[in-house]
Parts: structure tokens; sequence; C-alpha cells
């Protein structure tokens, strides 16, 4: 179903741009919560996948895009699955993470180590055409925080212990695999305007 | 009889996921179907290119489609889940929304079943069986499938996607005794492993103890990522929950090559970071 058979015209721009690029029918919503019972992140989020849905409705949108439960939904699919009204509220999240690196909430992202590994996986993917795990993950641990306390408070003796093993058990190589055609690539990341700094 | 099949390894396969890769390739082979790998695939853009930009996440994955397309195998087997349902999520938005991907001339050319249901379907248990020259007898074991393998099913195509069996049949024909267990398809956590690790890490101890209190003595995955959350943490998980968890966690392929005489099986199994060997040398098989 397409977003475009709602009548968009009683909405804020924050809630139309929601409907129409996560293509969800988002105002079908009616609240019975069976997202958020099956969610396995809830423990963690600051507001619950149904919330979220209603603040959309609303247009709430600084308190959406600022806040930590758009970046730390894992993309299980599990609500998307199990809706009555078969919105997908993963591709609804993405939708809202987007908008958030799109506008001036960029500055103010409610969970900044998630988007940080995201923005550092890409640009390991921008510059070999494949992921090179052991860069992009010792930098985005670095980064996810405030680089202090990561030395601090030990994150790194934890994070070099399980990098030595994954070195000699062959799990981590020395060097990037890199695909030929790096081109091609380059040229999607550069038509998508890929290539943000937090 | 010998078929031949694209294969898109991933990232995973080729880095932290190596003895996926490695037991997929080897017991395919052997089951009788050749994986030829996609020539200079990329990457399928992962949970951080939807996160970022819709039309990046589907023409990335797209690159891939077309070069299984170009390469003129019916059938195309992805063993990382995360690189399945990426690649899955291509393929459905070019056949709903073409109009937005005026650059790409994909229509579903490639048939893309998931990587358990191409082993139980299209290799078929009876095979497995014919194969079989060693038992798994009294290997106690859950089968997880996590959530990409299966979710959504609008574009996995997956059937049973709340209790998914098919997993269970193949550990059953290799003579293990596979326990039922009501978190098949919770989440790990994926790639929030990196920058959410104590997310992560309530989410995986909380698998270990359900997978425990069924009486399951290894966990049987098939999804690198679901390893690695797993596989790798389990010693800080231990520290952080105050228990002492050392639970195999094996790739469904690895255990297929047990059964059948893999001879690399040792290799594959001393990549793994929570040691597998020990539970295997107690049941004598190994
Ligand atoms: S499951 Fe669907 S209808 Fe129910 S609250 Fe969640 S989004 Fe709304
Ligand atoms: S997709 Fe996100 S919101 Fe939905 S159940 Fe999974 S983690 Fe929760």
């Amino acid at each position: 179903m397409k977003a475009d058979t709602y009548k968009l015209k009683d909405f804020s721009s924050f809630t139309k741009d929601i409907i129409n690029v996560s293509g969800e029918k988002i105002n079908n919503c009616y609240q019975c919560r069976k997202c958020t019972a099956g969610c396995p992140i809830t423990f963690a989020m600051d507001i619950l996948p149904h919330q979220i849905i209603k603040y959309i409705q609303l247009g709430f949108e600084e308190k959406v895009l600022t806040s930590k439960t758009i970046w730390l939904c894992a993309a299980c699919e599990t609500c998307g699955t199990r809706c009555p009204n078969e919105i997908d509220l993963a591709a609804m999240m993405d939708a809202l993470r987007q908008r958030a690196l799109a506008t001036q909430y960029r500055n103010r992202i409610g969970e900044k180590g998630t988007s940080v590994f995201h923005q550092e996986f890409l640009s390991s993917v921008k510059s070999n055409g494949r992921v090179y795990e052991a860069m992009m993950m010792a930098k985005s641990r670095m980064r996810s925080g405030h680089f202090l306390t990561y030395l601090l408070r030990g994150d790194w003796i934890a994070d070099i212990k399980l990098f030595i093993p994954m070195l000699l058990k062959g799990k981590m190589g020395m060097l990037p695999h890199r695909i030929r055609n790096r081109k091609e690539i380059k040229k999607l990341f550069k038509k998508f305007a890929i290539g943000r700094k937090v | 009889m010998n078929t031949k099949v694209s294969y898109y390894p991933g990232c995973s396969l080729r880095g932290t996921g190596r003895e996926y890769g490695e037991s997929a390739e080897a017991v395919f082979k052997s089951l009788g179907t050749e994986l030829v790998e996609l020539p200079d695939w990329s990457c399928c853009g992962a949970s951080s290119a939807h996160s970022e930009n819709k039309g990046l996440a589907v023409e990335i994955a797209a690159r891939n489609l077309i070069l299984a397309k170009e390469s003129g195998l019916k059938d195309m087997v992805i063993p990382c889940s995360a690189c399945f349902q990426r690649t899955k999520v291509a393929e459905y938005e070019l056949k709903e929304n073409p109009q937005a991907y005026p650059d790409i001339s994909y229509n579903s050319e490639v048939n893309i079943p998931d990587i358990v249901s191409f082993v139980h379907n299209k290799i078929g248990i009876e095979a497995i069986k014919k194969n079989v020259i060693k038992k798994l007898t009294g290997l106690k074991v859950v089968s997880y499938y996590g959530c990409l393998i299966s979710r959504h099913p609008k574009i996995t195509g997956a059937g049973n996607f709340e209790n998914p069996t098919e997993m269970d049949t193949i550990l059953e024909a290799l003579g293990t005794e596979v326990i039922d267990w009501g978190y098949k398809t919770d989440c790990c956590g994926g790639s929030l492993a990196i920058s959410q690790a104590e997310i992560m890490q309530k989410l995986v101890g909380n698998l270990y103890d359900k997978a425990l209190e069924a009486g399951a003595e290894c966990i049987a995955v098939c999804c690198p990522l679901c390893h690695a959350n797993l596989d790798m943490y389990q010693k800080e998980i231990s520290k952080r929950f105050k228990k002492n968890y050392n639970t195999p966690i094996f790739y469904f392929t690895e255990l297929i090559g047990l059964a059948i005489g893999e001879k690399d099986i040792i290799k594959w199994l001393k990549r793994h970071l929570t040691d597998p060997i020990k539970l295997l040398k107690e049941k004598n098989l190994l």
C-alpha cells in the first residue's frame, strides 16, 4: 500500500515526511501495544515503540528525533511482523534516523554511539567496497563516547583482550579486503550524498 | 548430480564468521551443490546503510543482485542472515517500487531462498542422512534462528516465522537430540554489540539461561552475527551476571560437517572463542 492513499494535508511536515519516506501507514495505529509487548529492547529505550508512533501522529518532532529509541531499535522486525495493522516500525525507525541526521537534530542525537558505529561502518564500505571489521570496530568503539572515559574506564583493555584472540584465531585480518570496482561504490555514496560528520 | 548456485559470502564470512563460510562451502560441496562465489561482490550495506539512507541501502545491495543475475545461475545462497535479509529487502523494494530506482534493472531474476530452507528443501534431509557417517548421538542442542532469516516474512517469504522448525529437522537427521524452546527467533542485539555492549549482553545472557533451562548443552546458529554475539563475549557476560557460562555455539553447517566426516572440522572449531572441542570429546564425537 502506498502512503499517498492518505489524506496527508492535516499533518505536520514532520508526520508527512515520515509517512512518505517509510511508506508506512502510521496513522492506522490504534495503540494496541503489541509492538512494544514483543520488542526486545524496551528495557533500554526512553520512549516505547507504540509511543513513538503516537508522537509521530501528533507531530512531536523534537521529542522523537532526539530520543535514544530511534537508535537503539535493533531492526529485529518482531514488531512489524506482529502489528495487526501491518505497520513496519523498523522502516519507520529508519525514516526517523534519516530525518534526524538531515535536520538540525543531527547535533542532538540521543544515542551517539550507535550513530557513530553506522558512520564508521559506512566509511569503511565506502573506501573498500567491503567492511573491514577490525578497523571499523576499533574506530567506532573509540569514538562512541568520550575518548577520555574510554581510556580511563579501561574499556580499551577489554577491547584488546577481545581483539588478540580474534587475530590469533584468524577472525581478523591485518589488512582490509578490497573490491576491484571501488569506483562504482564511491559513485553510489556520492549519489546519495553519504559522508556525514557527526 | 552437481548443482551450481551463486554464492554471496558477505564481509563477516571473510572475517569474524570465517568458519561459517569454510564449513558451508565444504558441506555444500560434499552434498552435491557447488557454491560459485559472485565475482567482485560488495558489502550489502548491513544495518548501517538503511539507518542512514534508504536509496543507498537498496542500490548497494542491488549491485550484488545484478552480479547474480549476470552469472546466469538460477539460485543464490547467502549464509549470513543479515546479508540475506538486506538483499531480500532490495529485491522487494525493486519489485514494489521500481519507479523509485530508474537506474537499476532487476526483476527478481534470481531465486534467493534462505540457507536453512535451501539445505532442508533443495539438498534435502534424505541426502544428508545418506551421508552421515557418524551420528551425533547424545548431543543436546537447541536451534537458534535469530531475527533476520525469517523476518519480515513479507520480505523473506518465511512460512513458519514464529516457530521455525527446519534447522531442528536438519539437526535431528544428524542424530542430535534437538530440544524445543521458546527463544528460537529472539534477538541477539545484532550490531548493538559494538555500540551498546550492555544491551547485547543482557539479551544474550537471557538466551544462555533459557537454553540451559531447557536442558541444552550447546546452541546451533545460522548467522555470523548471532554467532559472534553468542560465542565471543561469554567470558564478559559471565563476569557481568556472576555466572559461569561455557556453552559451545555451533554453526549448523559445522554440525553437518562433523556428522558427514569433513576433514577440516577441527580447523573450524578452533576458531571459536568459547571452546566447543571439549564437549564433543566428552561425548565421544571427536
Ligand atoms: S502493534 Fe501496530 S497497531 Fe499496535 S500499537 Fe504497535 S504500531 Fe500500533
Ligand atoms: S524492530 Fe525495533 S522497535 Fe521493533 S521490536 Fe525490534 S527493536 Fe523493537
